[in-house]
């Protein structure tokens, strides 16, 4: 059996643990066993049918009023249980901050190596893992041959594929959840006082960087016009004091995954790219034809973003996009 | 531009646009280049070498005319394009050795015409706040210089070539070979094509010894860490007023370090760190660096003596509470075997020229003289002598001799280094057959074009005993005076005119012009004329266009169609490359340096000795001057050239180097009877030769002054042509300008105390304390200085405006911030000893 | 108050890696080495808290002898005092460095307020060290943080999620694991780097254990540098642009 940790929020299995379905399925299919998923919280039944179309067999839910606040060490120990109450082979989860998290607390209590940011595994007497290093940057190929194999799967880096198979079986599961577990818990979440789309769930992202010279006017006037759009920036305009760390795409920043990214003024080090390799398309405006980023790019302007970002605003305006 | 706009031919190739190749690109389309591929394998307009991390400051002030102009035309063109800021420079001296050397530096702007002066400490606090002046003993005033911005003035530049429609530029593009058909360039193979050109310049700062090779020649220069440091930000830079430089730039001379302001940071860089060299194929690519490809990160441990010295002479910006070191790097440079760049047309390969090794200072003039080199045939600053690729030619292009050289090198970039300072690394080198004799006399060796050459044998220190009464005066007392020197270099010059010495090896440059056009080719690029017998000499100046001196030699004819040509072992490579780069029809050029050894035997006693062991006579009445004679000494036979440059009767005689040992050992032992001494070239090269007024390559003779001014005109015109003929006759009809006169210094101690002797370079200045400037605006400045113990004086070349060339004339020359009177013994051509030449002509002794 | 922050050395790589032979590890030949910018605010967070707290931080790594240079770096950033568990050239897995770095805090004399690390090592990126480190030593532990408050006994924690951030509260000591964001590191001044390089570091040789997770090789992705369709050289491009806003269906 294959156990999958799953999140959600109130639209449902979110993407990452999407994709940890379905690298999951690809590992439970090669090693001929059941998928099955734990999730936490109030609604976790809710999402049976999500995960079910993903190839989920069986879901538990966790019932524990208890923990329906995220608490690190309480959910790594459910999941711990979990795993052995099923007896499981493998416990996957996404490559989220609280999937990583709840699994190193998992994996520590087993006393085994959780492997992070993988992308590939190919089942044999050991599980043969591909999974990435500085952030993408380079691929390592590794064994892991724990006892239970615990890895989470790296962000936006699995297609996601759905199986169209029925509704998981919902199976409750009461961990028995020590006081001590408990001492770190989610107390409080504070909303942003920026306004607009998160960075992480926009649909469009522009972004700039040392090519802006500071001026980052006329991308938040452009970002402004179109909707489901964030905007973002390099390393390099933080460093500069431009832009809130919060901004940073990159390596030791955001990670994205719009549908169109549009760095502007970026040279596009790869440090920066691995934080926006989740986009699906990339339109690059540079004045500066050999960028890196034109590379990497699927489209480029090759002229002065003060310039293209107010004609795309105006452009925009001029078909009716315009919010 | 994209691989369909990369050209498929062209006409020069300047591969490098850092600010040496930009430079080059924008001065030869000046000049009339109309055709320019500048390519770069990195973006524009940083490329990624070490114009984009250099800390860009210009001190003008150098102990050479050649690299002070240099300097101070680069300033100026920097300054036209808008991008030198004229912060002043101070050079710190923690030392009283050093202070002397600051006054040394005083004397050189004298003489380079750049203005200068000293500072007290609290002066120096008074330009530079932030000095700490307790741990100093003052400072070098260079008020012209400053900072400049190379990657602008490279823009600048390459718009220039742009906007005459002389350039296309192809950054991003790598070259990866040169095609080299019958010794001749003919294309550029790069990632994005291949370009046919007729000529290419390798401009590629560090990695030019890996394009080199792909021409199969070499370019020795390695590249080298000059560590460097950014701290910031300073409140009194954020305070102070707006720019990049605002305080003079110091350089903390005992320390070999830097520090200068750059915007609100303060840049601190050093040479005085261990020599870290790198191989070129270890620099990484620009993809692989995190900054670029020539700052790799700094090497910590290395750096720490240097943060502790900045520390001391700058507390009060480094410990501002606010600023931390914001960048550090292991900058990587150009170093060359001998500090100097290599320039000019590669020996091996028609059409392919070197441009490295150069600083940001001398960038744009190098560029220019360059340019005016490949499109007229020589430059006009003489950056032939010092900086000629050639120079290094036959010897000095190995990595073990580059690595040493350069590490060596390095430790005197801020040194004080005497202009008679010798390398100690990988010597010897080259050695002739008399090596190991000479080494058994205890000679001190000196070092030229790679040679061995004894300065003075520790065995004749009897000398100096035994003339005393005539060398007494003569002696120098000042240690830095006599530093590479020795006083029995005196006892050797009075032992040769009274007895006989024998000289060898003097390190000659040899090569040999054979073909049926060998005469035709000889008689184009010689002054004096080339229609002499078989068997005869005759001393020559090669001349440029413009009546610069190129070379001075000695040619023979061995042939009708066979020339020998003889020249000094500093200038071999120069002579050979203008020799074998202006040969047409059918002549060969054949070396042969390493193959023949010269042993020079001159003195009242020469020709009984020489006649005594000879086969053929070997006497006056034998041997007229400058005749070549084959002779045979007990079974060594070897040409013998009835020449001198030491002003006596003798031979040089040219010997099989697999016999010359032989030849020394015969002459050695039957010249006892003839009280023969060995002795050194200090008697060749400095007393000997400054007695008789003999002019050096390189010192007298030079690009800026004629033959009419050196006094070389006993040749006249002759009717064949020749480079530089019309402006050579047209000098020799002209009232010259200067004329190079040879001074005496006729009290070296005017307040007391020790006296002193000069070494050269120093101003001469008239009865008022000022220098002497011709009517070209050519400063007059000792151009050799040496001691003549057969005349007791110490004797100085100096090129002299035309109304102070006369005998007798008063004068004063400036040393070390002393004025000491001197007098013109002889204006023009001629020697203070033996003027008449009788013992050299007629052998009259 | 006693503060541990532990970092780890890597090399600083340009855009392109090169590997060596063996395939196991980056060619560093022309490479410098640093700790990650995770790092450098776990260090800068542990001074600035001694600043405003007093007491002590101690840097920590485990790694290679030439890791030292790391904990100069850091001491010269304001840390006290330097650690290294010498752990030999090879690479250490995550629960092997865990325990490694949990057995030198119990063995210290000191007893830590809080246990500073980055969220995930610049590397090999295994998101565990510092979960791990605090279950061995049965410490609370918060990971991911980008903001970070201490109080008399507690900590206040936030993590950045979408549209806003998670808070905890830990009691201390603590570990703590966090974020390039939470500070602004401060460059070191050339006087602190000088006596950083004369400052001793305590050095120790833990003993390894297995680790589950074996590296076979290493391998540099293959990126796709086909050049990008250039749809427009001047602001007149913007017409192209919204066609392809147009067709994602994006606006």
């Amino acid at each position: 059996m294959v156990l999958t940790l799953v999140e959600y929020d109130e639209e449902g299995l979110d993407d990452v643990s999407l994709q940890a379905l379905t690298l999951a399925r690809d590992v439970a299919e090669q090693a001929d066993e059941s998928l099955e998923a734990i999730a936490f919280g109030a609604g976790a039944a809710d999402v049976a049918g999500e995960a079910g179309n993903h190839g989920v067999e069986t879901l538990h839910a966790v019932e524990d009023d208890a923990l329906d606040d995220y608490a690190p060490e309480a959910y790594g120990r459910a999941v711990v249980q979990c795993a052995e109450e099923v007896g499981t082979e493998a416990v996957i989860g996404p490559g989220t901050d609280r999937g990583a998290e709840t699994l190193a607390h998992a994996a520590s209590k087993l006393d085994v190596t959780m492997a992070a940011e993988v992308t590939d595994v190919e089942v044999g007497d050991s599980y043969e893992l591909t999974r990435q290093r500085w952030g993408g940057t380079l691929i390592e190929h590794s064994r892991l041959s724990a006892e239970t194999n615990l890895l989470t799967v790296a962000a936006n880096e699995v297609s996601v594929s759905a199986t169209g198979g029925d509704a998981a079986a919902v199976e409750a599961f009461a961990p028995d959840v020590q006081e001590g577990d408990l001492r770190v818990q989610l107390t409080a979440v504070e909303e942003s006082d920026v306004e607009g789309v998160p960075l992480g769930e926009a649909r469009v992202v522009v972004s700039g960087g040392r090519g802006t010279d500071g001026d980052f006017s006329e991308l938040e006037a452009l970002v402004e016009n179109v909707p489901n759009a964030a905007l973002g920036s390099s390393r390099a305009a933080v460093n500069e004091g431009w832009r809130p760390h919060d901004d940073q795409i990159g390596q030791t920043g955001a990670k994205i995954a719009p549908e169109i990214y549009i760095p502007c003024g970026i040279s596009g080090a790869v440090q920066h790219m691995v934080g926006c390799k989740g986009a699906e398309n990339i339109l690059a405006i540079n004045t500066d034809p050999e960028a890196a980023i034109i590379q990497k790019a699927d489209w480029a302007v090759i002229a002065d973003l003060h310039e293209v970002a107010p004609a795309i605003a105006d452009e925009l305006e001029a078909r009716g996009h315009s919010e | 531009m994209s691989r369909t706009d990369f050209p498929s031919t062209t006409g020069t190739v300047v591969i490098g646009a850092g600010i040496v190749g930009s430079s080059l690109v924008g001065e030869l389309a000046e000049r009339g280049r109309e055709d320019i591929l500048l390519i770069d394998k990195g973006p524009l307009s940083d490329p990624g070498g070490s114009t984009g991390h250099a800390s860009n400051f210009i001190f003008p002030v150098e102990h050479s005319k050649d690299m002070t102009k240099i300097t101070s035309d680069s300033r100026d063109i920097y300054r036209e394009f808008g991008v030198f800021t004229n912060s002043g420079g101070i050079e710190l001296a923690r030392t009283e050795e050093r202070m002397e050397e600051l006054k040394r530096r005083v004397v050189s702007a004298k003489a380079f015409g750049e203005d200068a002066e000293l500072l007290t400490p609290e002066e120096v606090e008074e330009l530079v706040p932030y000095v700490n002046t307790d741990i100093i003993k003052g400072g070098f005033h260079s008020t012209d210089a400053g900072t400049c911005d190379p990657l602008r003035a490279g823009e600048l530049y390459r718009q220039q070539a742009e906007e005459k429609n002389a350039l296309r530029t192809a950054p991003n593009t790598e070259v990866t070979d040169l095609h080299v058909e019958d010794g001749e360039i003919t294309a550029v193979e790069t990632d994005k094509g291949t370009v046919e050109a007729d000529e290419v310049v390798i401009a590629a700062g560090l990695w030019s010894p890996k394009i080199a090779d792909m021409a199969g020649v070499d370019i020795p220069l390695t590249p080298a860490v000059h560590q460097m440091v950014s701290v910031g930000p300073v409140e009194r830079f954020e305070e102070g007023p707006e720019g990049e430089i605002n305080y003079p730039v110091v350089r903390d001379m005992d320390t070999q370090m830097y520090e200068r302001q750059h915007g609100n940071d303060i840049e601190v860089g050093s040479y005085e760190h261990r020599p870290i060299l790198w191989d070129v194929e270890d620099v990484p690519s620009i993809e692989e660096s995190p900054l670029s490809p020539t700052q790799p990160p700094l090497t910590e441990d290395a750096f720490e003596k240097s943060m502790e010295h900045a520390l001391e002479i700058i507390p009060d910006v480094l410990d501002d509470p606010d600023a931390g070191i914001r960048h550090s790097i292991d900058g990587l440079l150009s170093v060359t075997p001998d500090g100097h760049p290599l320039l000019g047309p590669i020996p091996e390969v028609d059409g392919l020229w070197s441009c490295a090794a150069i600083w940001i200072k001398e960038a744009p003039a190098i560029a220019r003289e360059v340019s005016k080199w490949m499109t007229k045939g020589h430059p006009d600053i003489d950056i032939v002598a010092h900086d000629h690729i050639a120079r290094f030619d036959e010897y000095g292009e190995t990595d073990e001799f580059v690595k040493s050289r350069a590490h060596e090198g390095f430790q005197k970039i801020y040194d004080i280094v005497h202009p008679r300072e010798q390398w100690q690394s990988t010597r010897p080198l080259r050695t002739s057959a008399f090596y190991n004799r000479q080494e058994d006399l205890d000679a001190e060796f000196f070092e030229a074009g790679g040679w061995e050459r004894p300065r003075w044998f520790e065995s004749n220190a009897d000398l100096v005993d035994k003339y005393e009464d005539q060398i007494e005066d003569l002696q120098r007392p000042n240690e830095w005076d006599s530093r590479w020197w020795s006083d029995i270099i005196l006892g050797e010059h009075l032992h040769l005119r009274n007895n006989a010495g024998m000289i060898g090896d003097t390190g000659f440059g040899i090569f040999d012009i054979i073909g049926s056009d060998a005469y035709e080719n000889m008689e184009r690029l010689c002054v004096a004329s080339m229609d002499i017998d078989v068997g005869d000499a005759a001393y020559t100046p090669i001349l440029a266009p413009n009546a610069g001196f190129v070379a001075d030699l000695t040619v023979a004819r061995l042939g009708k169609n066979h020339y020998r040509v003889i020249t000094g072992g500093a200038h071999a490579g120069q002579d050979r490359t203008w020799f074998g780069n202006h040969l047409e029809g059918d002549a060969e050029l054949i070396g042969r340096s390493s193959e023949l050894c010269t042993l020079g035997v001159w003195g009242p006693n020469a020709e009984a000795l020489m006649d005594s062991i000879s086969e053929e006579p070997m006497t006056a009445d034998s041997f007229d001057f400058a005749e070549m004679k084959e002779v045979t000494i007990n079974g060594v036979t070897a040409k013998a050239l009835r020449i001198s440059y030491v002003g006596e009767f003798g031979w040089e005689i040219y010997a099989p180097m697999d016999r010359g040992q032989r030849l020394w050992d015969t002459i050695y032992e039957a010249g006892q009877e003839h009280n023969i001494r060995p002795v050194g070239t200090g008697v060749y090269g400095e007393t000997g030769r400054m007695e008789k007024g003999y002019r050096l390559m390189g010192a007298e003779l030079e690009i800026d002054y004629n033959p009419a001014e050196a006094g070389l005109t006993f040749h006249g015109v002759k009717d064949a042509d020749f480079i530089g003929k019309d402006a050579y006759a047209e000098a020799i009809d002209e009232e010259n300008t200067a004329t190079l006169c040879t001074l005496s210094v006729t009290d070296h101690a005017p307040d007391g105390g020790e006296p002193r002797f000069m070494t050269g370079g120093e101003p001469i200045l008239d009865q008022d304390g000022e220098v002497l400037i011709d009517d070209e605006g050519r400063r007059s400045y000792v151009t050799s200085a040496g001691t003549g113990p057969s005349i007791g004086k110490h004797l100085l070349l100096s090129y002299l405006p035309q109304e102070y060339a006369e005998e007798g004339q008063e004068l004063q020359v400036e040393y070390f911030g002393q004025h000491y009177p001197v007098e013109v013994e002889v204006a023009g051509n001629g020697g203070v000893f033996d003027p008449e030449n009788d013992r050299l002509f007629r052998k009259e002794y | 108050m006693e503060i541990l922050t532990a970092i780890k050395r890597v090399p600083e790589t340009g855009a392109k890696v090169s590997l060596t032979d063996d395939k196991l590890d980056i060619d560093t030949t022309s490479l410098g080495f640093t700790f990650s910018p995770h790092e450098e605010c776990a260090v800068e967070e542990g001074v600035q808290l001694v600043e405003e707290h007093g007491g002590n931080v101690t840097v920590l790594t485990l790694g290679e002898e030439d890791a030292t240079e790391q904990l100069r770096s850091a001491i010269a950033m304001g840390a006290d005092d330097g650690m290294l568990l010498d752990g030999g050239d090879d690479e250490w897995g995550p629960a092997a460095t865990a325990t490694a770095v949990a057995e030198a805090v119990e063995a210290s004399d000191t007893d830590f307020d809080l246990l500073l690390f980055g969220n995930e090592s610049a590397d090999a990126a295994n998101h565990q060290v510092g979960v791990r480190v605090a279950e061995e030593l049965g410490l609370p532990c918060v990971t991911g943080i980008k903001d970070l408050d201490v109080g008399e006994g507690v900590a206040t924690a936030k993590r950045e999620i979408p549209g806003g951030s998670e808070v905890y509260e830990v009691d201390l000591p603590a570990v703590v694991t966090v974020k390039e964001g939470l500070n602004e590191p401060r460059y070191p001044s050339m006087r602190a780097k000088m006596q950083a390089r004369k400052a001793s570091v305590e050095q120790t040789e833990p003993e390894p254990r297995e680790d589950d997770l074996e590296l076979v090789e290493l391998e540099v992705p293959e990126t796709d540098d086909s050049p990008a369709e250039i749809i427009g050289e001047s602001p007149e491009a913007a017409e192209e642009v919204v066609d392809v806003l147009e067709e994602l269906e994006v606006v």
